[in-house]
């Protein structure tokens, strides 16, 4: 069965996974061969294909993270010829689709490397550090009920909507994966800018960046040195002003902070 | 035994707050004495295990996912619904209510409905509060669409990403409540089994999908938010691991599970490319409120089409069929989901389906490109369309979409009363998971409404009322009722893991889809039917015997998940197929070709069928006992749905 293209050639690939059985063990390269990979196939489904082989073989599949395979809850976190999420700009893993690629190619597929992000098999790594990063003040402490109306807060267009583009982060990591020092900086700007762009925001607004700045040290991420290659890679377009409105609040924070008494 | 939906008495717009104040209240001091099992991270989940902490309860929540984050409700586009009137365009409780009683085909229960619209408005607020990134208008206030067949503007959306923006709200109040050490969150978790001790629901079998390690957990009730079951189809919208392993485990439990067959069928999706494929992808329905659907007239024309030889936009208006405009002039393109996706496979089954496989239609824009300009339906659609173009390789600004129904929810669930009790005491089902409020069909945007309102609204009272009930003493796992049950999943793994067959779990997975697809699918027939339940017999038994899981238990294993949530599936397949084959009569999601009426519509029977069907497991291999709960409609008019 042919799709849009009907005369997509299929193609042969060489692939190199890196397999490593636990957190604890060593890991390394393994090469494998797939073949009559249609153009039309994902990715993920091009890997799907490997490890249907690999099962039928007796061996142990791949190990790799992804569910909604639509770009949106950014499980999947592949490093692919030495890029956050593979060649295409403004794509994850699972949006990417063979038709990138060429009959014969060599694809290397790693999983993201950062001290913050371990190993738990193969190609998934435990992002858990995300989680908390948002536990330390990524919200607006308001119960349920009680709250008033929605339309209440009247809140211009233009910030309501540059708080949606900094809150359309997916956590999947690329950007911690795609910076040489592994910072975070990108994630935690993209929920800091939220909120501190809201009025619901404001009162927390000092407590907030301090707190999960904190966190974010305390889990090992690099410091910013402000590359840029975050944003690059970034597949939902998360913007580096992110970043500078961080620093700001951070600053202006440190300087008038609730913390000191 | 006899399903008692505990109905408040009183006239319908008076129930709920009535009930509010005559279910029972646990004293403030003593609900940090009381556990509750939260299992699911997803709108419904998220919003009950933060809101249930904030009352004082002490909650553990669990996820198969690494993160809260990740759940399926994260891929909702469109929007949610709220009966707010913001527009003035008439919305109104009773209206939404309305709206959905009669969009279900009048198989749901007014009661809940009502409750549903009711605490819809509560819900934008809340959301707002928590810094959810509504959609505004120049003016600052909230922005409305009408979506998914509704004559009044009610739906509020965050672009295309709403599911995200509401989801990552809720799992922002759950990460303070975390914070606070009120939740406790166990990601990576699988509920494998439920305990039961004394006939009451005390605790879950966990597997830890890292570690492999098989653990028990014991709490005073368990509320299960752990999704739909559309994968039972395979290919479908959903994530690619939703299943129905939490509920099928507490079905067996004694849990009834209500309407299995009730399904929806999505109508705008992208169509299948190849064998490979390995999930459908959704177009949002906020698509036909601007893109007009049509295939060729002829079958000559269509043949042309499929072949390359003409393209869609040289084809000329008087060799189109508009077939919504022609056949239901008054709603036109937004006929509700069901409705158009049957008369989608009409087209394809009369030979004018498009694209190489003839399994598709047009959904076209060039009019409102024309309107607007491209510039304008970027703004509205543009993630849409980039994301269509990024899985077809095709431009929808110059070509039109070609798009085709997919599975995309279960209406049907977890059978529970109006506190969303199931049938076992201290066991509640929240969100896709219960049986719900949606009957036959469920509307666009009211999935996540409702998941919000049983998570935030509903459930931190109701179970209350359990609770207040039940003795403040600490819950451990020392009952034998819990070795019993760990030793039974470990027993299944190691079983799993000892077939050593020789087809793969995704095999069978693709092989019962393609039974369910066929015979269970947009229409059924009792002659399909019965061949697809000694189909999914036979998957079964093959299944068991030849099935091949490589590795360990003791180590992150993908393949034996998979195996087990397959499993399940083929169950609950089964009786999907049974309850389909009891219901002799057309409504909503489920076609009987044997009942409808001379134009082609779904006729019910509401003589007859006016019920919920409510299955009880009887033990392995036995037939599952029918219980049924009669509906009453006091506010609303059966009549036969018409969208002409
Ligand atoms: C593509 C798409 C678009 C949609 N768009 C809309 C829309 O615009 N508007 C609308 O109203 N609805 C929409 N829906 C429907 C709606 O998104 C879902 O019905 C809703 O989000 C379900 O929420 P939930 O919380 O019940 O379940 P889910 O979000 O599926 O969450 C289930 C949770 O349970 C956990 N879980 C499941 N089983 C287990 C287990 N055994 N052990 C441990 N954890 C478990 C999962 O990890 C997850 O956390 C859409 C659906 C799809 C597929
Ligand atoms: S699998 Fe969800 S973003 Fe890729």
């Amino acid at each position: 069965m042919a799709g849009s293209n009907p005369n997509a050639k299929p193609m042969n690939l060489t692939l190199n996974v890196w397999r490593q059985p636990n957190r604890s063990t060593e890991g390394k390269m393994v090469e494998y061969k797939v073949k009559d990979i249609s153009p039309e196939m994902s990715f993920l489904e091009m890997l799907d294909v490997l490890n249907e082989d690999l099962l039928h073989a007796g061996t142990d599949p791949v190990a790799f993270d992804h569910d909604c395979r639509e770009g949106i809850c950014g499980s999947c976190d592949l490093f692919i010829n030495g890029r956050s999420h593979g060649p295409e700009k403004g794509t994850t893993t699972c949006q990417l689709h063979m038709r990138k690629f060429s009959d014969g190619d060599t694809i290397t597929i790693e999983p993201w490397r950062a001290n913050a992000f371990p190993v738990n098999k193969d190609l998934s790594v435990d992002r858990s550090a995300f989680d908390r990063i948002i536990q330390a003040g990524g919200y607006v402490s308001v119960n349920t009920g009680g709250v008033p109306d929605g339309n209440e807060i009247a809140i211009p267009k233009d910030i309501a909507d540059r708080a949606f583009e900094a809150a359309t982060c997916i956590g999947c990591g690329a950007c911690v994966a795609a910076c040489k020092n592994a910072s975070a900086m990108l994630f935690v700007s993209a929920k800091v800018s939220q909120l501190a762009l809201l009025p619901q925001g404001k009162p927390e607004r000092k407590t907030r960046v301090e707190n999960m700045i904190e966190q974010m040290d305390k889990e090992g991420f690099g410091a910013c040195s402000n590359i840029g290659s975050c944003a690059a890679e970034c597949p939902v377009g998360i913007s580096l002003e992110n970043i500078a409105i961080l620093n700001r609040e951070y600053i202006s924070a440190k300087a008038t902070s609730n913390n000191l008494a | 035994m006899l399903l008692d939906s505990k109905i408040p008495e009183g006239p319908l717009a008076e129930k709920w707050e009535k009930h509010k104040f005559n279910v029972k209240l646990v004293n403030p001091a003593n609900k940090r004495k009381y556990d509750v099992i939260v299992v699911g991270t997803g709108l419904a989940g998220s919003s009950a295990a933060a809101s249930l902490a904030e009352l004082g309860y002490n909650v553990k929540a669990f996820t198969y996912h690494d993160s809260p984050r990740r759940a399926h409700s994260i891929a909702a586009q469109g929007g949610i619904n709220a009966a707010k009137n913001y527009q003035n365009d008439g919305d109104s409780i009773f209206r939404l209510f309305y709206d959905t009683v009669k969009g279900g085909d009048y198989r749901a229960r007014e009661a809940n409905v009502y409750r549903l619209a009711q605490v819809s408005v509560s819900i934008i607020d809340q959301c707002v509060a928590q810094g959810v990134p509504f959609a505004r208008e120049y003016g600052g206030l909230l922005a409305n669409r009408s979506f998914g067949g509704a004559q009044v503007s009610r739906t509020f959306y965050a672009r295309g990403q709403t599911g995200q923006q509401l989801l990552l709200g809720a799992y922002s109040a759950l990460s303070r409540q975390v914070a606070y050490g009120k939740v406790k969150l166990y990601t990576r978790s699988e509920m494998l089994d439920l305990v039961m001790v004394d006939g009451q629901a005390r605790g879950i079998v966990t597997r830890h999908l890292i570690t492999g390690e098989v653990e028990t957990h014991a709490a005073h009730a368990v509320v299960l938010a752990t999704g739909g079951y559309g994968n039972v189809f395979y290919l479908s919208t959903n994530a690619k691991y939703c299943n129905t392993t939490a509920a099928w485990r507490a079905h067996k439990k004694g849990a009834f599970f209500a309407n299995p067959c009730f399904t929806q069928i999505h109508p705008t999706c992208i169509p299948v490319s190849g064998d490979y494929q390995s999930k459908l992808t959704l177009m949002s329905e906020s698509l036909r409120n601007d893109g007009r659907v049509w295939v060729p007239k002829t079958t000559e024309m269509a043949e042309r089409v499929r072949k390359g030889e003409v393209k869609p936009q040289d084809i000329a208006e008087t060799d189109r069929d508009y077939f919504l405009e022609r056949k239901y002039p008054a709603f036109g393109n937004l006929v509700p989901r069901d409705v158009a996706s049957r008369n989608a496979k009409q087209m394809c089954d009369e030979g004018r389906g498009v694209g190489s496989t003839g399994l598709a239609v047009y959904l076209d824009f060039a009019e409102i490109i024309q309107r607007i300009g491209a510039e304008g339906v970027s703004q509205k659609y543009g993630n849409l369309f980039a994301m269509y173009e990024k899985i077809t390789d095709e431009n929808p600004y110059e070509r039109p979409m070609r798009i085709y129904p997919a599975v995309h929810y279960t209406m049907g669930g977890l059978w529970v009363d109006y506190n969303l009790q199931t049938t076992i005491p201290g066991l509640y089902a929240t969100g896709e998971c219960n049986f719900s409020d949606h009957g036959a069909n469920r509307l666009g945007a009211s999935a996540l409404m409702q998941g919000l309102a049983d998570g935030y609204f509903v459930i931190p009272y109701t179970i209350g009322d359990y609770l207040a009930a039940t003795a403040p003493k600490p819950v451990d796992t020392q009952h034998p009722a819990f070795a019993e049950a760990k030793a039974g999943v470990e027993a299944r793994t190691e079983q799993l893991l000892a077939i050593k067959g020789t087809r793969t779990p995704d095999q069978f997975h693709k092989a019962l889809g393609h039974i369910m697809w066929e015979y269970c699918g947009m229409a059924r027939n009792a002659e399909g039917l019965q061949f697809a339940k000694k189909e999914i017999q036979r998957l079964r038994k093959e299944f068991w015997s030849d099935v091949r899981v490589a590795g360990t238990g003791e180590e992150l294993n993908q393949t034996l998940e998979k195996a087990g949530r397959v499993a399940d599936f083929i169950e609950l397949g089964e009786l999907m197929v049974d309850d389909a084959l009891a219901r002799n009569e057309s409504c909503g999601g489920h076609f009987r070709e044997e009942y409808q009426t001379p134009e082609g519509e779904a006729l019910r029977d509401d003589e007859n069928y006016a019920y919920v069907a409510a299955w009880e497991y009887q033990g392995e291999n036995q037939p599952e006992k029918l219980n049924k709960e009669e509906l009453t409609f006091e506010n609303v008019k059966l009549t036969q749905r018409s969208y002409k």
